[in-house]
């Protein structure tokens, strides 16, 4: 029954279910209809399900090998393990599109299932304009992108799917990438259906932060593990290269971030209602311009999908039309709100609003980074480029300084802080990150690393320091600290946690400049030595796989004679693609990794074989992506905040109940 | 006034270390440490051209192989840094360099960090101004029963 | 109602930059599918710069040059460099062969074996008046080449008037004849 055809039916069947969720309950919220705009969820709930089949009539074609349907046919082979099969689904153009749609109206079924205490008008608005973005990527994938397009004659098997992006880590990387992008769709649509109604209130900052904070958490967790599959795939050692296609899911990252905080600010205080709104916008229209950007072929990057200016045309007008329209109507609706609260300039708020400009100039300088080498080449024809050591230079003073505010914004009390009183909160934590950065720059001599490293510890430790006076730690009973300890909101701890994991990153970031490396040509049976570490390889091999030849190099590490560990650094050739692929070993004991690549022997049919290896030191490495996996912590725990469940369905039924 | 300092400091020349990916035997490699982190250094200011984005010192294109060497050559000839970046933008042009030089063209992308600054601490200057003498930390009547009617839901 | 229509100007900002951004993309797809708007384009700076100093060995069947040969020319020559592991090499061959009767072709075989030039000429004829090897790719460095094939019109004198990084067109060599007469 999944057939590619009844899936190319389902997914025609979703464009119309998200038009119609778009126009009917938008225009029940004209003509006041009340049973017009309680269509808005079930058509959501429809859209979903029709796309739910067509995504499933995708990947059931992918494991049944139909090679008659012309996407499986160029991205996959009956040879190829199945996990890869069904993943492969999202790894190409047409299927990811097909992802990011399914996503899109996922969101929208769940922004319909929790949004029951929203008052009607609103909500159908949401859902509407849901609907109304999710009809412009069905559109899209049956226009320009049909994954279900069938071939005549089928051939007996197919082209196989690259190398590269058959591991699990990318299995798993574009459906949570792609979670974070479209859920900040989920704020647009509030942003956008508060601009309609007109009315932008401290209820509003309340809804609309939790989506925020769900889909920052679901990018920050994206983001993380594009980096560390770079980091273990490449086998280049690097984790971030300011590639447009790490830019365009750094800039919503950057904006988002701005917006979680400044959504704050609207719920405690009703100010940065407008500010709020924009960024709203902007952040989902930066994240709709990355997949534009990265799938027309106007900017170069290493992991661009084949590139179709047609596709760019389509999408370009998607974006005029959603990211253009909202921004029209912010244009017109955004004068008429006033901000009633007020706030000093040194207050918990007045050191989010540094914070948001800190993030949007950096948001600004990845855009311009980004956006330059094209538009000066459509300009004046000159070319020209802009790439890490530009951004590097750019960025890391900026970076610096929120840091500084991060330390400092979080212990100053909301509306008008003390300056004393931070002072005195401060002292400590401030002395002992001087006294690191000190002690740092005797042992880098950097003077970034070592601010950075300084400043990550005073986050840390002001963190801490705050913790310890919530909850009163030796000033009064034990039991009465933990009965604080537990009274705390989750607020709080999210806060905490998230920024101890923005320092953790950062050290992460800072450990890892102060890496080591070797790269040896040796005959087997050979030791090296490197960071404390001897390194012998001991024996290389060739093996069958599934769909390539594994040749495995062994390598015992030790360290003062006593064996730390083996690492099996391979390179795997696949026939299929006449193409090689570097297997990186890594050994983490959380503090470093010790990292091995077996590199090109072109002299190994000599009498004495040679082998290239090239083996990495990295002090802090995994840090780098543990801190972004706390900081989503940080996200998730402000979820499960007893405020944020007001209203969900299984409440509403204990207060019917009572 | 910090970020000026910092600004400073970064304006005197402070460089991370480079790792080099894309080099892939040691032959490449010069037997002078010092001559070799010149040349990594240098690689990764320095573009491959048929690659996007990645730095000479990254990347394993033929390409990139053959422009490591051509700075490895000169550094063993003599060259000073800035005689090989020379070198490199009258072969091939600013299109190299992945840092571009400050010119008229490159002004915008260059002044943009303290231009975005400059606006977003205007902007907030002139919303909060008129806040500065008037907050207290007491909550007003109006608040005091919003937080009633928030309490209550 | 005079504040708000200067607020409302003000706060159109946010949409006059995404809409000249959005004209921009418009252009640059528009470009590239007219074929003016290449973002992988690299343009080096030779146009009316001398040719570098180097020389090639030959390459059967035919003889090497240097560069004061080419200097020492009456009239202007084309130097493509090429590679027989080259495909759109391959499909730049007719093109070269039209053009070997108005122009004279050097050619220079990028990191290639000497036998395997030779074959790939006898298979698909040869356009070159003279060819030199690089079996290194120093010399093609030197002339900033970014890759095969690549064309170069020298003037008498040896300054470079033409470059093109692409394999020639019928289209492209309109270019490359206006500028010859």
């Amino acid at each position: 029954m999944l057939s590619p055809e009844f899936g190319h039916f389902t997914l025609a069947l979703a464009c119309c279910l998200a038009g119609a969720q778009c126009i009917i309950p938008l225009m029940g919220a004209k003509v006041k209809n009340n049973r017009l705009m309680a269509l808005a969820s079930p058509l959501a709930w429809g859209q979903f399900l029709a796309l739910a089949l067509a995504f499933a009539c995708l990947i059931t074609a992918a494991v049944t090998d139909d090679f008659s349907v012309l996407n499986i046919l160029q991205n996959s082979a009956a040879d190829k393990p199945l996990l890869y099969k069904i993943t492969g689904v999202w790894g190409n153009h047409e299927g990811s599109i097909l992802l990011w749609a399914f996503i899109l109206a996922l969101f929208g079924a769940i922004v319909s299932a929790y949004s029951h205490h929203l008052p009607l008008s609103l909500r159908a608005k949401v859902i509407a304009i849901m609907g109304g973005s999710a009809a412009g990527f069905e559109l899209f994938c049956l226009m320009t992108s049909n994954p279900f397009l069938r071939v005549s004659p089928a051939p007996l098997d197919g082209q196989g799917m690259n190398p590269l992006l058959q591991d699990p880590g990318l299995a798993f990387h574009p459906p949570i990438l792609y979670m974070g992008y479209v859920g900040f769709a989920v704020p647009f649509a509030f942003a956008v259906a508060a601009l309609l109604e007109g009315k932008v209130d401290a209820a509003w900052g309340r809804w609309v932060r939790p989506w925020t904070v769900l889909a920052w958490a679901l990018l920050t967790c994206g983001i993380a593990l594009g980096s560390w599959w770079s980091y273990y795939v490449l086998g280049w050692g690097g984790y971030w290269f300011w590639d447009p296609v790490e830019n365009a899911s750094l800039l919503p990252w950057l904006t988002g971030t701005a917006l979680l905080h400044s959504a704050l600010v609207v719920e405690k205080r009703e100010a940065l209602k407008i500010w709020t709104i924009l960024l709203a916008i902007g952040t989902f229209s930066l994240s709709l311009s990355g997949t534009f950007l990265v799938r027309s072929g106007i900017l170069n990057s290493v992991h661009a999908f084949a590139s179709d200016p047609a596709r760019g045309v389509f999408i370009l007008l998607l974006l005029g039309v959603i990211s253009g329209g909202a921004l029209l109507l912010f244009a017109w609706r955004a004068p008429t709100l006033t901000s009633t609260g007020i706030f000093t300039f040194f207050s918990r708020e007045g050191s989010i609003v540094l914070n948001n400009i800190l993030l949007c100039t950096m948001a600004a300088v990845v855009l311009t980074g980004t956006l330059y080498p094209p538009f000066v080449q459509l300009i004046n024809g000159q070319t020209l480029s802009v790439g890490k050591p530009f951004f590097d230079n750019a960025l890391i003073p900026i970076a610096l300084f929120l840091f500084l505010v991060m330390a400092i914004g979080p212990v100053i009390a909301f509306k008008k802080g003390n300056i004393q009183q931070t002072v005195k909160t401060l002292s400590i934590a401030a002395c002992l990150s001087i006294i690191s950065i000190v002690i740092a720059f005797i042992y880098l001599h950097q003077i970034f690393p070592s601010l950075a490293t300084g400043l990550s510890i005073w986050i840390i430790l002001s963190s801490c320091s705050d913790f310890i006076k919530h909850i009163a730690l030796f000033k009064t009973s034990l039991n009465n600290s933990m009965k604080r300890m537990v009274g705390l909101p989750q607020a709080f701890y999210a806060t905490n946690i998230a920024h101890i994991g923005v320092a953790i990153t950062v050290l992460g970031i800072v450990g890892m400049a102060a890496s080591q490396q070797k790269i040896v040509e040796v005959p087997i049976n050979t030791t090296i030595h490197l960071a404390g570490y001897d390194w012998t390889l001991t024996n290389i091999a060739d093996r069958q796989e599934a769909n390539f030849i594994a040749t495995e190099a062994v390598i015992r590490v030790s360290k003062n004679g006593k064996v730390i560990t083996w690492l099996f650094p391979a390179r795997h050739y696949f026939d299929r693609q006449k193409q090689v692929v570097t297997d990186v070993a890594i050994h983490t004991n959380f503090l470093s990794d010790l990292y091995a690549v077996l590199g090109d022997s072109k002299n190994s049919t000599q009498p004495t074989p040679l082998f290239v290896l090239r083996l990495h030191y990295n002090p802090l490495a995994p840090w780098i992506w543990l801190g972004g996996f706390i900081m989503a912590m940080g996200g998730f725990i402000t979820l499960t905040d007893r405020r944020f469940r007001i209203g969900t369905p299984a409440q509403r039924k204990k207060i019917k109940e009572a | 006034m910090r970020y000026l300092t910092i600004l400073f400091l970064f304006c005197i020349g402070l460089s991370t270390p480079h790792l080099s990916f894309g080099i892939d035997s040691p032959d490449e490699m010069l037997k002078n440490t010092q001559q070799e982190q010149r040349a990594q250094h240098l690689g990764s200011q320095l573009r491959c051209l048929v690659c996007q984005n990645e730095s000479i010192e990254d990347s394993s294109a033929d390409l990139a192989k053959d422009l490591r060497k051509v700075v490895r050559q000169r550094i063993v000839a003599g060259d000073t840094d800035s005689q090989v970046m020379q070198w490199m933008v009258d072969h091939y042009g600013n299109f190299i360099r992945l840092k571009p030089p400050f010119t008229f063209t490159t002004a915008l992308l260059w002044f943009m960090p303290i231009l975005a600054l400059g606006i977003g601490c205007m902007i907030a200057f002139v919303t909060l101004r008129k806040n500065k003498n008037t907050v207290t930390t007491e909550l007003s009547k109006e608040e005091r029963q919003r937080l009633a009617k928030l309490m209550k839901e | 109602m005079k504040q708000i229509t200067r607020r409302r100007l003000l706060w159109s900002l946010p949409f006059a930059t995404a809409a000249v951004a959005g004209g921009g993309f418009f252009s640059m797809l528009s470009g590239l599918r007219k074929g003016n708007f290449d973002p992988r384009e690299i343009n080096i700076p030779v146009i009316n710069k001398p040719i570098p100093s180097f020389s090639v060995a030959s390459q059967p069947p035919s003889t090497g040059f240097n560069q004061q040969e080419l200097q020492q020319q009456t009239k202007p020559i084309l130097i493509n460099f090429f590679a027989s592991w080259c495909i759109p090499c391959l499909r730049e061959m007719g093109v070269l062969q039209q053009l070997s009767s108005h122009i004279g072709i050097w050619g220079i075989a990028y990191k290639d074996k000497p036998d395997a030039v030779s074959g790939f000429l006898q298979r698909n004829g040869n356009p070159y008046q003279r060819i030199g090897q690089d079996p290194e790719g120093n010399i093609s460095i030197d002339w900033g080449l970014s890759g095969v094939p690549e064309s170069f019109l020298v003037m008498p004198g040896g300054i470079i008037k033409w470059h093109y990084p692409k394999p020639l067109t019928v289209t492209s060599t309109q270019t490359l004849l206006s500028l010859l007469q």
